[in-house]
């Protein structure tokens, strides 16, 4: 608790919102956001049916493949910034194959946008998939029987019943991209207006310009705070269940 | 009516189910936990995939295994009521109701005295509740057969009395096809014409529940089976017994209260058997010509009128009783129990 006061007390309330509004902060704040709000799009759209395939599916080496989806939780972001390094190089896994791709992910938002997916997309996938396996299979059987196909079965029943753990595994991974450092710094760079997310800029800004990175690190915390706190809030936070009322058939 | 026809084989963990039944009116399955009565339901509505036999509604076939037919369970007209009942969390009860189809929503709500719960969420509800938006949900969907898996059985005592009642009622009122599996022997005999004893996987009979308390065809039925359940009109009279006319003709007394249409329980050992009537303290006499008499382990059960009691080896031969002869049962007031039966 002590460093979260510290910055809040180091210098006075003016000045924090002075220096939000400077060009480095400014652009941080608009790659940051820009690069947030696509990764976010891209982990729902890619994130819940592959939490939907490793919920509603059994097969052996399942338990390996969660592992190896999950294991961006666990791994220095350096490693994962690494990885993506020699996968898009030229003669990597995909800059062999794709070239074109490679070429359009250097050192640029897209680049951040990958950085930012691999370690945070894994919070959401496996948060989806105990919100999925948390459906209890009695509802789904029962949509089945009442004459709905499987398309309106998972509209009409698994997703709205799995929806407040998607929405606790997506706001982790928004937490988490928000602070991305080390995958972003190795993978994308670090140039302003380009590439340089919030905590980057944080790091840049600590030696020259201490109270702009006080003040972004100022507004991190409050928004890591609201994120904590609406989780809170809501009674999703450290809960691998969502809310199933019905009993077991 | 339309007549269900079921003919299959499913491999489970640890037997195969064979079964074979064809259900008219209302069948009941009844048998231990784990004897397969509930995946029985789920080959009938598609959700597991039986592998080899045919289930059909009358000559439309849902599943036959030789011209390659498998439905879908949304594909098949049916309707499941779950042991838990299996309510949308979600939604409210009129949006449950309203799931399989919108048209007549009102009407199904009036039907079974849920609109005023329209609104309500499911968790807001009583057992008795759920289980009418339950049925509806499944009847709403106009299905050619309905399967109820242990209906009664989320019940607590009390209201499973009330509600068997309701149920009975429904039953005959919309006339399906109807397939129960329930572990409780009274309510299967109170609710299906026949009944299905159903272990290991295998239907070790399939009978009236009258033949089955009478002919049971091994210990295991017998002893599952139970009680004798007597049909009859309940009167109550001034010294605090209920008289109870048979639907047979007799006359008998139970100290349990009821009025109007009720079964009254008797277990077979619970019934003394003679040749002649002795005055004694059974305040319940029947007599009758034995009809059957069929010996399951060490005992004999004799049918008498429309009872049947259980006696030793040795009072059979003792009393010289033989089918066609007559005898005389009789057992205590305070040795029944009343059940509604509409």
């Amino acid at each position: 608790m002590v460093p979260v006061i510290a910055i809040f007390s180091h210098v006075p309330p003016s000045s924090l919102f002075h220096q939000l509004t400077t060009k480095v902060v400014k652009d941080a704040l608009i790659v940051s956001g820009k690069t947030i709000v696509v990764a976010q799009i891209v982990t729902l759209l890619v994130g819940t049916p592959t939490a939907y395939f490793f919920a509603s599916r059994r097969f052996p080496g399942r338990a390996i493949l969660v592992t190896l989806v999950e294991l961006p939780i666990v791994l220095p972001p350096a490693v994962a910034g690494l990885g993506l390094i020699v996968a898009f190089d030229r003669f990597g896994l995909i800059g062999r194959h794709w070239p074109w791709l490679a070429s359009h992910v250097a050192f640029n938002q897209t680049a951040v946008v990958f950085a930012i997916l691999l370690v945070s997309a894994p919070f959401y996938v496996r948060q989806g998939i105990a919100a999925f396996e948390a459906v209890d299979p009695s509802l789904v059987s029962a949509s089945r029987t009442l004459g709905a196909g499987p398309v309106k079965t998972f509209f009409r029943v698994t997703l709205p019943l799995a929806r407040s753990g998607l929405a606790a595994g997506l706001a982790l991974s928004l937490a988490r991209g928000l602070g991305e450092f080390g995958a972003t710094i190795m993978f994308a760079g670090n140039l302003q207006g380009k590439t340089q997310t919030l905590p980057l800029a944080v790091y840049t800004q600590f030696e020259s310009n201490l109270d702009a990175a006080l003040a972004m690190s100022a507004l991190l915390v409050v928004i890591s705070f609201a994120i904590l706190f609406s989780l809170k809030a809501s009674g999703l936070w450290l809960r691998t269940r969502p809310v199933v009322v019905a009993g077991r058939g | 009516m339309e007549k269900l026809h079921a003919n299959f084989r499913l491999p489970l963990r640890s037997y195969d189910l064979e079964f074979s039944l064809d259900v008219e009116g209302t069948v009941a399955l009844v048998g231990p936990s784990g004897a397969g009565k509930t995946s029985v339901l789920r080959a009938v509505t598609g959700l597991v995939k039986p592998a080899s036999g045919r289930i059909a509604l009358d000559s439309s076939a849902w599943f036959d295994s030789e011209r390659k037919i498998f439905l879908k369970p949304d594909e098949r007209r049916v309707g499941l009521v779950f042991q838990e009942y299996a309510l949308f969390p979600h939604m409210s009860v009129r949006e449950n109701v309203a799931y399989a189809g919108r048209h007549r929503v009102d009407e199904f709500l009036e039907r079974f005295r849920i609109s005023h719960l329209a609104g309500a969420r499911p968790t807001e509800l009583s057992g008795g509740e759920r289980q009418r938006v339950a049925l509806a949900r499944a009847l709403a969907r106009d299905p050619g057969v309905l399967l109820l898996d242990e209906p009664l059985s989320a019940l607590d005592a009390n209201t499973k009395i009330a509600v068997r009642g309701e149920l009975q009622e429904l039953l005959r009122e919309f006339g399906l096809p109807t397939l129960l599996v329930t572990h409780d022997y009274e309510d299967a005999a109170s609710l299906a014409d026949h009944v299905g004893v159903i272990v290991d996987g295998h239907l070790r009979q399939f009978a009236s529940p009258q033949e089955l308390v009478a002919h049971p065809a091994d210990g295991f039925v017998a002893s599952f089976t139970g009680a004798n359940l007597l049909r009859g009109t309940a009167h109550r009279r001034e010294d605090e017994l209920t008289v109870i006319s048979l639907e047979s003709g007799e006359t008998v007394y139970s100290t349990d209260q009821g009025d109007g249409a009720v079964g009254v329980v008797v277990y077979p050992w619970e019934v003394l058997v003679g040749r002649s009537h002795q005055p004694d303290s059974a305040l319940n006499v029947i007599e009758g010509e034995i009809r059957s008499l069929v010996r399951v382990g060490n005992r004999v059960r004799i049918r008498i009128g429309p009872l049947t009691a259980e006696v030793t080896d040795a009072s059979v031969e003792k009393l010289g009783l033989a089918v066609g002869g007559r005898a005389v049962a009789s057992f205590k007031a305070t040795g029944t129990r009343l059940v509604s039966y509409r």
